[in-house]
């Protein structure tokens, strides 16, 4: 598998835009959810723990994405863009032929970049999607907090 | 057994409290508009909360989130103990997902019983009680009290060449916990891949475009104090919905909906990055679809122009 290990965000970001300029390619489904990963280690890197290698559902991807969103129910606001990313690559390397091949390797491209776009706006404001998705209390106010961190689900 | 309780879906969705809250009576209005319409045009009626109140949005709710649990259910209590009415239909997401959020926290913690208990003494009305009345979306409106198949029956304009990507944002379906009627099998909503605005908008003809961005972030919250960021979340999903083929991306929140259409404006300008896609309230596309006129709906209030297309499209 492409490792997207050592490349800075940027750098993922721009291999993205790049991947999306030249016409889809089903063989880059490898390296797209290799991408996703990346970003997503940048993320728990930048809380200060270890990114695992566990897998989740078969996927070191959801893994992942479930170490980021402990403690932090805001990061549930790409939970469903990382289960797309790793349904398009199941899509891809299970029906390689498929005729559509190409049009899901041009959405899962899409799909890697919203999720580089939400983690890197994340990593400039760490309160996207606490706001609403998570509806994090930004401080306890007069009456208390609300549900002991059950957003998170 | 009581009138609650042996009343199907359909007939207690059949009159309903419409809670159109703040946004509907601001940038919003073309979707108060169309919903309103698009109700009387169904023959289902809406009576509007009395004297109704901010839901606690997003501002009061993460500031003091109880002050917002105690908000919403002064609407509810409302509803239920001075309109006697069962069924409180909110068609924005924020006012939905507060409501919701409301009847969850009385449900579930004593402190937000206790709050909203003092606080209703202090306001001078009854305290409201977890369960005295449903808070449904507008989706859960239009799905329950006509169906499908009731939809079909009534169309007039078919939307058959109509490629829609249905969008329906953060607040419809997450957090999961506040939501428990849905994901709870056959014929209810999926909070991972939502579905109703689908089936609607399909039963009415449309052809639904394989979206995988229906609930993806678009940094709404952020759109003043981060717009970049906004800005090129939306760009993403108007570039993934034309990459899947739509014409139309069908929005059934006032603030997705804004959100996108600032930010299209926006992204063509900061960015370079220009689409086409239209922008429309599934309340307009559907009252379209069963007859009523373009202004009928309010498309002029839309700040995208989606009037060519329409007429295009015969849907005028």
């Amino acid at each position: 598998m492409n490792d997207a290990a050592g490349q800075s965000l940027a750098e993922i970001g721009g291999r993205l835009q790049r991947l999306m300029e030249q016409p889809p390619d089903p063989a880059d489904a490898t390296e797209l959810l290799a991408l996703g990963e990346g970003v997503l280690e940048h993320w728990v890197r930048a809380k200060g723990r270890e990114p695992t290698r566990d897998e989740r559902e078969g996927f070191r991807l959801l893994a992942l994405h479930r170490q980021g969103a402990d403690k932090d129910p805001s990061f549930n606001a790409c939970r469903e863009t990382c289960r797309e990313l790793a349904y398009h690559y199941n899509l891809l390397t299970l029906e390689s032929d498929h005729e559509d091949s190409a049009q899901r390797a041009r959405m899962m491209a899409l799909v890697a970049n919203h999720l580089y776009l939400f983690i890197s706006g994340k990593m400039e404001t760490e309160q996207l999607g606490e706001f609403c998705c998570s509806s994090k209390p930004l401080r306890t106010g007069l009456t208390g907090g609300v549900d002991g961190g059950r957003s998170a689900q | 057994m009581s009138d609650k309780q042996t009343k199907t879906s359909k007939q207690k969705y059949a009159e309903v409290a419409y809670y159109p809250g703040c946004a509907l009576e601001g940038s919003g209005h073309a979707y108060n508009r169309s919903t309103k319409a698009l109700g009387k045009a169904l023959g289902l009626k809406l009576k509007e909360v009395d004297n109704w109140n901010c839901c606690g949005a997003m501002e009061v709710k993460n500031i003091d989130p109880k002050l917002q649990t105690y908000l919403s259910s002064r609407v509810m209590s409302i509803a239920a103990n001075k309109m006697n009415m069962d069924v409180v239909m909110a068609p924005c997401n924020g006012c939905y997902h507060n409501l919701k959020r409301a009847e969850w926290d009385l449900e579930n913690e004593d402190k937000s019983k206790e709050v909203v208990g003092q606080l209703s003494q202090k306001a001078g009305h009854e305290t409201y009680q977890a369960g005295q009345v449903e808070t449904i979306h507008a989706l859960d409106w239009i799905k329950d009290a006509i169906g499908e198949e009731g939809l079909k029956e009534r169309v007039k304009n078919s939307l058959k060449d109509v490629k829609i990507a249905n969008y329906y944002g953060c607040m419809y379906t997450r957090p999961r916990h506040i939501f428990p009627e849905k994901d709870a099998g056959p014929g209810t909503e999926s909070t991972s891949k939502p579905h109703f605005m689908d089936d609607l908008l399909a039963a009415a003809g449309a052809e639904n475009v394989d979206f995988p961005l229906k609930t993806a972030c678009c940094g709404g919250a952020h759109t003043l104090s981060d717009s970049d960021t906004s800005t090129r979340l939306v760009a993403n999903i108007l570039q993934t919905a034309e990459a899947a083929g739509a014409e139309v991306i069908a929005t059934e929140c006032p603030t997705c909906h804004s959100g996108l259409e600032m930010h299209q404006i926006r992204a063509a300008k900061t960015l370079g990055i220009k689409t086409h896609v239209k922008i429309i309230y599934f309340t307009q596309l559907l009252g379209m679809a069963l007859g009523l006129k373009p202004r009928a709906v309010g498309l002029q209030e839309n700040v995208s122009d989606s009037f060519a297309f329409v007429k295009e499209k015969g849907l005028t």
